[in-house]
């Protein structure tokens, strides 16, 4: 019997199973039973899951109205089509460097937060995190909590094992189906899809996705867990680059902890540390480590510890936050303003922030200044060019018309740079000199055929430059291309 | 060597026995999750020789239980695309040139399987992009030697030029009037100054003068008094920019000393109806239409 059991404290007989002194390089990998805690941090965790998930499931079904003839899907990646719908966004396959723009802000993000509080992504909104909490959620509601669930390990099979064992394992992939099922309705039409994936019309690609999800998803979070973390994922071994001396993360003062010992009855904590060794942090954390032994590279600063640490300091009547947020170097968050604003304005952090900013600036002013039409222009390389029997230069040129905007538009194109061009255009009726109209559906592209002739006089070297200038016949709006016409070598 | 293994002190891993100056070789064992994907590949294999063709014997090879090769896959491939053609190939084959032209869906299956065609048959001489070359005609310009109108085209492909194998061949013979000496070298000469100062690029008037007589004469006939040429006889403009084999007098000279006889074979011997009419279509878009 533990000396504890008076200030009714479960003591733990365990070690970290992660600890690195029990884990050669070859050892099986030891199940881990988190138990369960209670406290702000786990509540935080909770509402953090709930809004993950709700975006997650809700997102696709939001409805946003683009007019007839354009899906209503708030955000869709519309890969038949090649277009990608986020809200007033549209995004075209030429313009896919929004996408990069959003990803280098996406990591800038990841870079500040890291630097400020350490590895909160890994500890409260990874996909990883989330979906093993909710597995685990199921797991604790069938076989109960860690010390059961031990035991229910080690039994042998009975039918009221063999029934948890079924009916948590059927939950778990229920749970993947959801997720594998939800994925694919960011790719089309959710109403519609749900209907064709229900009544088995969807085409096969979406249902062997689901299935490559489920797969992943049920192995993730029922089997591999923090091995994930560990071994699959890249991230913890950049975060290091990341942080320093001043960065937030979860940590044990062993300066306020140490020596620790079990408390012995009537043991006051002069000349001793405030840790009672009761491993009610070991026991707690679905790494399977022992926070105590330092920073390791397992933890994702789920910060569970913290919660099942200040519960004991509240039952032994110590102060809270042994283990808690602190920086790197152990010492406490700072709580004076001075000292706050100082240890937020690193340049590490400012560096950051001004990159986001600078990335951000940038799409921002080209998502506002996105045009909705754009010309292309290719030239014909082979022959270069056509000498005709009047002894004019042609040139022929492959010119593409993007209509962005949802209304069916006609241009007018005009060629600058050659003196009194020929302008033919090969399949549209409305040939005139110079000028011509051009009708292009919305959100199309169109794409016309067009010779270029002038007098060989005119011609003063072999290229010159010209540009092609779209207009828009009703707003006026213009986009220009720069090409060149080439001529024979003097 | 089973008999003495040996454990490494410091790893506790057994090692394979070899030894190099005191250094041994700890035999690790492979991660499992490797071996595991290593046997399941295996098992993967077995798949493959029971499905598909694998072992070889005398004679012949194991076929497989479901009788497919990449070669059959290749041929259902061709066959797909042929059934897909095939009612453009009928519309094609009952429409007009000039109907073809005016149908956009039939003309871009045209123009996709006379460009292809022209790849195939035409660009050794013609050139990739039908630019041409000396003495083969570029047929992205605006002159047409035997016309340049769609039937002239089609007429031209199938039956060719020159050739001694199709009866129907555009023929014509220009005289080789120097080595047939109908003219001298010093008649020869005014006559190509002459030729040259059609498209204003003689230097000599007196000779161009004196050659004027000697065109009427012997020229005039298949080029035409105006010089403007003869679709007829496959007579070149002499007036226009466009110089088959070059506009200099050396060529000039050469061309008139010497004669010229271009050669194309009669494509209607070797590929379909379908295929010319295809081939007639994209040359046409090229510069065709005169």
């Amino acid at each position: 019997m533990s000396e504890n059991d008076n200030l009714n404290i479960d003591r733990h007989d365990v070690e970290a199973v992660n600890k690195k002194e029990n884990r050669p390089l070859y050892k099986k990998r030891e199940k881990i039973h988190p138990k369960r805690v209670k406290g702000t941090f786990r509540n935080l965790k909770w509402w953090i899951m709930l809004a993950t998930l709700s975006v997650y499931y809700v997102v696709p079904w939001i409805r946003w109205d683009r007019g007839p003839g354009i899906p209503d899907q708030a955000v869709l990646i519309d890969i038949p089509a090649r277009r990608f719908y986020f809200g007033f966004i549209e995004i075209w396959p030429q313009e896919v460097y929004y996408l990069t723009g959003l990803l280098i802000f996406s990591a800038f993000a990841l870079f500040l937060v890291t630097s400020l509080v350490g590895r909160a992504w890994c500890g409260y909104a990874c996909p990883q995190t989330v979906w093993t909490d909710l597995f685990l959620v199921v797991e604790r509601f069938i076989e109960g909590d860690r010390n059961k669930r031990i035991r229910l390990d080690r039994a042998s099979w009975s039918v009221s094992k063999i029934t948890k064992r079924v009916v948590k394992h059927v939950i778990w992939l229920l749970i993947s189906v959801a997720t594998g099922g939800a994925w694919v309705f960011y790719f089309a039409d959710a109403p519609t899809f749900f209907k064709d994936l229900v009544t088995l019309q969807a085409p096969f690609v979406a249902y062997a996705t689901i299935g490559v999800l489920t797969f992943m998803t049920y192995t993730f979070g029922g089997f591999m867990r923090e091995q994930v973390c560990t071994y699959m994922c890249p991230w913890p071994r950049i975060q290091g680059a990341m942080m320093d001396e001043g960065s937030l993360t979860v940590t044990y003062k062993e300066s306020r902890g140490e020596p620790r010992g079990p408390l012995h009855k009537g043991q006051t904590f002069e000349n001793r540390g405030d840790c009672v060794d009761c491993n009610a942090c070991v026991v707690a954390c679905p790494m399977g480590i022992d926070i105590r032994d330092g920073q390791q590279l397992e933890c994702i600063t789920c910060a569970l510890c913290i919660d099942a640490c200040d519960t004991i300091m509240g039952r032994i009547g110590r102060p809270r936050g042994l283990i808690g947020y602190a920086t790197v170097a152990g010492k406490e968050p700072p709580r004076d303003k001075k000292s706050i604003l100082k240890s937020i304005f690193r340049g590490r952090v400012i560096t950051y922030t001004a990159l986001m900013v600078a990335v951000g600036s940038i799409m921002l002013f080209g998502l506002i200044t996105r045009s909705d039409m754009s010309i292309n222009v290719l030239r014909d390389r082979n022959p270069l060019y056509v000498k005709l029997s009047d002894g004019s230069i042609r040139n022929g040129y492959t010119f593409k018309i993007l209509n962005k905007s949802h209304l069916r538009r006609t241009f007018m194109l005009g060629i600058k740079g050659l003196k009194d061009p020929d302008v033919t255009v090969v399949g549209n009726q409305n040939v005139g000199s110079g000028m011509n109209h051009f009708t292009v559906d919305h959100d199309r592209v169109q794409s016309y055929r067009l010779f270029i002739a002038v007098s060989g006089k005119s011609l003063a070297s072999p290229s010159r430059d010209i540009e092609f200038i779209l207009t828009d016949i009703n707003s006026g709006r213009t986009a220009t291309y720069d090409s060149v016409f080439r001529g024979p070598e003097k | 060597m089973a008999d003495n293994k040996h454990v490494d002190d410091v790893s506790g891993t057994e090692t394979t026995g070899h030894e190099w100056d005191g250094i041994r070789e700890l035999n690790t064992p492979l991660p499992r999750w490797w071996l595991w994907v290593f046997y399941a590949t295996i098992i993967w294999s077995i798949g493959y020789w029971v499905l598909y063709p694998a072992w070889p014997y005398p004679g012949g090879y194991t076929k497989g239980l479901i009788g497919t090769t990449g070669r059959m896959e290749f041929i259902e491939d061709v066959k797909k695309a042929e059934a897909f053609q095939a009612p453009f190939e009928k519309k094609l084959a009952a429409a007009k040139l000039e109907q073809v032209r005016t149908d956009p869906e039939l003309l871009e299956y045209a123009m996709a399987g006379g460009k292809s065609a022209f790849a195939v048959n035409c660009s050794q001489c013609h050139g990739s992009g039908a630019e041409g070359f000396k003495g083969f005609p570029n047929l992205n310009d605006d002159e047409w030697l035997w016309g340049g109108k769609l039937e002239d085209i089609q007429f031209t492909i199938t039956h060719g030029i020159r050739n001694d194998t199709d009866e129907d061949s555009r023929s014509s013979e220009m005289p080789a009037f120097l080595k047939d000496e109908i003219l001298d070298r010093q008649q020869i000469s005014d006559v190509a100054e002459y030729v040259m100062s059609l498209s204003g690029s003689s230097t000599d008037v007196q000779a161009a003068n004196k050659g004027k007589a000697i065109y009427a004469e012997q020229c005039a006939q298949c080029h035409q008094p105006d010089a403007v040429g003869s679709t007829e006889f496959g007579a070149p403009n002499l007036k226009n920019a466009i110089w088959l084999y070059g506009g200099d007098k050396k060529t000039i000279v050469e061309t008139v000393s010497y004669s010229r006889k271009g050669v194309m074979p009669a494509w209607g011997q070797k590929l379909d109806a379908d295929v010319i009419k295809k081939l007639t279509i994209f040359v046409h878009s090229l510069g065709g239409g005169k």
